[in-house]
């Protein structure tokens, strides 16, 4: 990790930490965990979009393969919750190999409709062939280790958020090596890289698996807290929420997946007293927050920082 | 068995011919910008109800009525270039796809706000007996939407064939810089193709509505059919989203029909992935075509 990475990453495990302590309400716990869920699927598309140059709408098929994998392992046969969990993320990796040898040969809006394609497509399966079909199934079990069963909301906050911490090292130290600058590379030029030397379909792939499994290990989680599941949680819509994070955050930063996980998931409950206006209101400040913050709220915090500071060094 | 063929046929005919016009509503827009506006979906959503507010709540005459609609959802088209797409101008093309994206989830606002959640229907063009063919039931409001998906695709290949404008469109799609230098004006075609898909996307909807009937979370779906429809032809080629259109909403009726009624989506998209995967430029457009693209 870089200085400045370890700096926030300090504040940031201070405020998971805090945040419980503050406020005991059920409510803004439960608003956490979700946040944090949606967190780890973000961070994922984050690096596929702004380190790889990838684009993914298909998030909502690998969160809903993590899902439905652990549930049904836990459930039906009985394994504990960690070794379905871990599964699911094997599952979800091997299905992300299969689609992703031959749509990253694709490029921009090719790769969005096939991405897509496959993200409804499992929409559809669930829907026609998992357990329960369109209404889903419940009595899934809580997540366990070592005997110790979580159940609270609390609980779930502080060892989702902890995942979700545990993610952001790995995946800090990545973007910081040299297969991060690597996948920056390809991100500007394809083409140099390959002229460079550097294996860009292997790479692709590879960023691509990462981020099916990070989908994955937060659909399995969502699975084990909620413990009842329906298809209707893994539509297209989600895939989009998630892309939402991303840009709303800041594709080039992995903070602003975070923090857009945040913006998305808390907005809408801050628009429940707008009633029927809600939908409208979210799209109003989706649109106006794209067009007026285009590079998404953290790397233009950065700049200001930086600004602050005198170093004006605004990168472009 | 003929009877029941012919049957799903023509349902899928039908559907086809909105899919068809959804595609090549994404076109337009594509061919003068680059841009995929997700929110085509919802210009078939505004056609369908603002037709039902003209003729069933307001009792105005229907050719009234689908003037008025076609002008109001052109406004639309004009507002959402000029208040979101135009001051983007040159941004990245992910960013141009998510601001569609907003957009089409503000139209969406919009319409539930005024419409509410329920669907709406409102009589077909024509009263009258439906037709048999085989055995096999036509209603007139069928023929109504694949004549006038017919007319759309006609006016149109005259329009961008034989008029100066319509040139100086597909100018502008060609290579937008050459296109600038022999004085069209660039930023007006932008406009005027988000004012043409949206009005097609409206005529298609007016359409289809007597049969389908029409609530205000259509849109979203109509957008997924009609972009495969425009990528298994081509994306950009008119042509290859009309039979694109045709092949999906047959397929999907066909399936629905004789396989499962759930899988009817799922037939089309594992079809577009396989055409994605194996011939990603599509039926209609050749690989170099494809390679002098930008995106």
């Amino acid at each position: 990790m870089k200085k400045g990475d370890s700096l926030v990453f300090f504040i940031f495990i201070f405020l998971i930490g805090l945040l419980p302590v503050l406020s005991g309400s059920t409510y803004i716990m439960t608003v956490g965990v979700f946040a944090g869920i949606n967190a780890l699927v973000a961070i994922g598309l984050c690096i596929l979009m702004g380190y790889a140059g990838q684009i993914s709408l298909g998030q909502a098929g690998f969160y809903g393969i993590g899902a439905y994998v652990s549930a049904v392992l836990s459930l039906h046969f009985g394994l504990p919750v960690v070794v379905s969990l871990i599964l699911a993320m094997v599952v979800a990796a091997m299905v992300a190999v299969i689609l992703a040898v031959p749509a990253l040969r694709l490029k921009g809006h090719y790769l969005a409709v096939a991405t897509l394609g496959f993200g409804e497509i499992i929409y559809i399966i669930l829907n026609e062939w998992g357990p329960g079909g369109p209404s889903g199934f419940g009595d899934i079990p809580h997540f366990s280790l070592l005997g110790y069963t979580i159940t609270s909301t609390t609980g779930y906050f502080y060892l989702i958020w902890g995942l979700v911490a545990v993610v952001m090292i790995f995946s800090l130290n990545l973007i910081h090596s040299r297969t991060g600058r690597a996948l920056r590379a390809i991100h500007d030029s394809e083409l140099a890289s390959n002229a460079m030397g550097l294996d860009v379909v292997e790479l692709k792939i590879k960023v691509f698996i990462l981020s099916a499994v990070y989908a994955s290990l937060a659909g399995g989680l969502y699975a084990h807290y909620i413990t009842f599941i329906s298809p209707s949680s893994f539509s297209l819509f989600y895939s989009i929420l998630v892309l939402m994070m991303v840009i709303v955050g800041g594709i080039t930063n992995l903070w602003g997946a975070i923090i857009g996980a945040v913006v998305i998931t808390v907005l809408p409950e801050l628009l429940r007293r707008f009633e029927e206006f809600d939908v409208l209101v979210y799209g109003l400040i989706l649109t106006l927050s794209l067009m007026f913050f285009r590079k998404g709220l953290v790397p233009i915090l950065v700049e200001k920082i930086k600004k602050l500071r005198g170093l004006a060094v605004v990168k472009h | 068995m003929l009877t029941v063929f012919l049957q799903f046929l023509f349902s899928g005919l039908t559907v086809g011919s909105v899919y068809a016009l959804v595609g090549i509503g994404f076109n337009i827009i594509y061919n003068a910008t680059s841009i995929i506006n997700l929110a085509q979906g919802e210009f078939v959503v505004i056609g369908g109800l603002l037709m039902w507010f003209f003729t069933e709540s307001l009792k105005l005459p229907f050719l009234l009525s689908a003037v008025l609609t076609i002008l109001s959802a052109g406004l639309i088209g004009l507002l959402m270039e000029r208040l979101t797409i135009k001051p983007l101008k040159n941004a990245d093309l992910l960013l141009m796809i998510m601001i569609t994206i907003a957009v089409s989830i503000v139209l969406r606002g919009i319409l539930m706000f005024n419409f509410g959640k329920d669907p709406y229907v409102y009589p077909p063009f024509t009263e009258g007996e439906p037709l048999s063919i085989y055995g096999a039931i036509i209603q007139q409001q069928t023929l109504w939407v694949i004549g006038i998906t017919g007319l759309c695709i006609i006016l149109l290949f005259l329009f961008f064939n034989k008029t100066i404008v319509g040139k100086a469109m597909l100018a502008c799609a060609v290579n937008p810089t050459a296109a600038k230098l022999v004085g069209i004006n660039v930023s007006r075609m932008v406009m005027l193709s988000f004012i043409l898909s949206a009005v097609v996307g409206a005529i298609g909807g007016m359409a289809i509505t007597p049969i389908s009937l029409m609530e205000y979370d259509k849109g979203p779906m109509l957008a997924v059919k009609g972009f495969c429809a425009a990528i298994m032809g081509g994306l950009g080629s008119n042509r290859g989203a009309v039979i694109g259109g045709f092949i999906i909403g047959i397929l999907e009726s066909m399936t629905a029909g004789y396989i499962h009624s759930g899988l009817k989506d799922a037939v089309a998209l594992v079809i577009l992935l396989l055409i994605l995967f194996f011939k990603p430029a599509g039926i209609f457009v050749s690989k170099t075509m494809l390679q002098l693209r930008k995106f």
